[in-house]
């Protein structure tokens, strides 16, 4: 245990003013499987927070646990504390449907409703009973997903039938029109060309002005040039196991330019993926 | 290539060209190759359609035999007694649709629950497992044990043979098909389809009802559809349930007459009137279940 606390970020992060989502993993289980270890994990409000690590580090799976979609694998445990705005996500009387309310989500593989692109992106809103000019509010999030002029003339089309890139935008709409305080994208490009994967990073960018986003990438580049800051994880295969953990964690450009720990630099300069 | 020079590398003006192996590409009918593949074709061919021919020459038999009578008169009219000439099959029409009807308003909403239990709320319970398996051997149930069944548990009970007891046999034999057609549409809903609803912040009922089963609805309805078609045609669970009646049907504790019955029982008659009515009826029959055949094909395709 005592090694793992010299990896682990030695200052923790002040809790500054502006922590969103105060992630402080200790260890997840699936079963008897440890996935993840000492793992802290502050997202900060208004910007982008890249996770980057090889496969199998658990950069999804602690990004999973921040609004606890891990609740549905079976045997999923998790010792440490996910604070949200104050409060333990994982406190006794937390409702996870509520949580996921506040905090969105994104997925690797884009995942519209098998219904029209308008009730996609409605789903949301019905679903949080909004009152208003529900057509306003999915112009609103079509056109900051930046998918509204390619949809406005057929958004009672399915939304299978559009592009891979255009489904992954309506995914965004669809996560953003309730207003969540934070978006989780996992992987949200890896399924995407490298045209559709732009206007994604793009339009990720415009969104932080409004939203707090935490990106699961496997792509470096991604994270450099999206990403405000960065958490590199790794993977401990000392014990036997496979456990992922947090090497270190920082502003993106000292992650890329002036890593600390060995194994960032090594993974930064391609040594190993 | 070679006649540009373009791609010679050494210069000369004329290389001397590879010669090219001769090959012919054109379609050679008296090859074995296509020989064979036009022989199977046809013999594919004829096949299918000596499949086709049973069911064609049922349908043009009811049609020469059944259709003349078919008009106003045959759905409007009681059935005739002994020696009376025309009349219609009007009341067995109703009986017909009434039964069904009571059975899909029996099953369908039970079946759906069965489903959702199945396929999304515990798919590997133990419960699950028994029931799947249940459900299975119900499928091939012989429908006339339907009919013993509900005879012994509601005829009995109320005292008298009803169309309500008719609708109830039919139930039992549509239940396990709804139910097995209705889980399998349901686990068909791409998983991550369920996760972009979790992630939305659903509840596990709220992922069955928005999505999940919207989603497989198409291929829910199709399912119901075609084990209404098939019910509708059963005659042994009516026999000991709805017997029959040579009245309009005008309440549910009644008996009741029907298609299937009305066939049997005229078909079996010394009157050339009633033999015509057994054919016609016949054709009524088929007609109907075409008809939810056709309909469930046109459900069945994937909505927008």
């Amino acid at each position: 245990m005592s090694y793992v606390e010299a990896l682990a970020p030695k200052e923790a992060p002040q809790k500054a003013p502006d922590v969103v989502i105060d992630c402080d993993v200790k260890k997840i289980m699936y079963g008897a499987f440890q996935a993840v270890r000492d793992s802290r994990v502050p997202i900060e409000k208004g910007k982008i927070t890249g996770f980057i690590g090889p496969s199998g580090c658990g950069k999804s799976t602690v990004l999973r646990s921040l609004n606890r979609m891990n609740d549905l694998i079976k045997g999923f445990s998790l010792a440490g504390e996910v604070h949200f705005l104050g409060h333990n996500v994982y406190g006794k009387n937390i409702d996870p449907v509520v949580v996921r309310r506040h905090i969105g989500m994104v997925f690797q593989q884009p995942n519209p409703f098998s219904m029209s692109i308008f009730n996609n992106v409605a789903f949301g809103l019905r679903l949080n009973r909004f009152k208003g000019d529900i057509h306003e509010k999915v112009e609103k999030s079509l056109r900051r997903a930046a998918l509204w002029d390619e949809v406005k003339d057929k958004l009672k089309e399915s939304g299978l039938s559009l592009s891979g890139g255009q489904q992954q935008r309506l995914c965004i709409a669809r996560a953003i029109a309730p207003e969540p305080t934070v978006l989780l994208m996992d992987e949200p490009c890896s399924a995407l060309d490298p045209i559709a994967t732009r206007r994604i990073e793009e339009l990720m960018l415009e969104l932080k002005k409004d939203y707090t986003i935490a990106l699961v990438t496997h792509n470096m580049q991604q994270a450099r040039r999206v990403a405000d800051k960065t958490a590199f994880f790794s993977v401990d295969i000392s014990k036997g196991g496979r456990t992922g953990y947090l090497v270190e964690m920082g502003d993106t450009d000292q992650i890329f330019d002036a890593p600390q720990a060995q194994l960032t630099k090594e993974y930064i300069r391609g040594e190993f993926s | 290539m070679a006649q540009d020079g373009s791609f010679v590398a050494n210069g000369s003006v004329e290389p001397g060209p590879v010669a090219a192996p001769k090959v012919n590409l054109n379609y050679n009918l008296f090859e074995l190759r296509a020989l064979r593949s036009t022989f199977l074709t046809a013999a594919a061919w004829l096949i299918a359609l000596l499949g086709a021919i049973p069911l064609l020459s049922v349908i043009y038999m009811l049609v020469v035999k059944g259709g003349a009578r078919l008009g106003y008169e045959l759905f409007t009219e009681l059935p005739p007694a002994g020696f009376e000439l025309g009349g219609g099959i009007g009341n067995a029409i109703q009986g017909t649709l009434v039964t069904v009807a009571i059975a899909a308003l029996i099953s369908i909403p039970i079946a759906l629950l069965a489903a959702i239990y199945l396929a999304e709320l515990r798919p590997n319970s133990q419960i699950s497992v028994w029931a799947r398996f249940l459900s299975k051997v119900l499928t091939g149930f012989p429908s006339i044990l339907a009919g013993v069944f509900v005879y012994a548990a509601v005829v009995l009970l109320m005292g008298t043979y009803s169309a309500l007891a008719g609708g109830i046999a039919l139930a039992v034999l549509m239940l396990p098909t709804v139910t097995l057609t209705a889980e399998g549409a349901m686990r068909m809903v791409p998983q991550r389809m369920k996760d972009a609803a979790i992630g939305m912040g659903c509840t596990n009922a709220q992922v069955v009802w928005k999505v999940t089963l919207p989603t497989a609805l198409p291929s829910v309805v199709t399912g119901v559809i075609l084990s209404v078609a098939r019910v509708a045609g059963e005659s042994a669970p009516l026999l000991f349930t709805a017997l029959f009646s040579n009245y309009w049907l005008r309440s549910l504790r009644e008996p009741t007459a029907s298609l299937s019955i009305l066939i049997y029982n005229f078909s079996s008659m010394p009157f050339e009137n009633q033999i015509e009515l057994a054919w016609a009826a016949s054709l009524v029959l088929v007609m109907i279940v075409l008809g939810f055949n056709i309909l469930s094909r046109f459900i069945g395709r994937p909505q927008v």
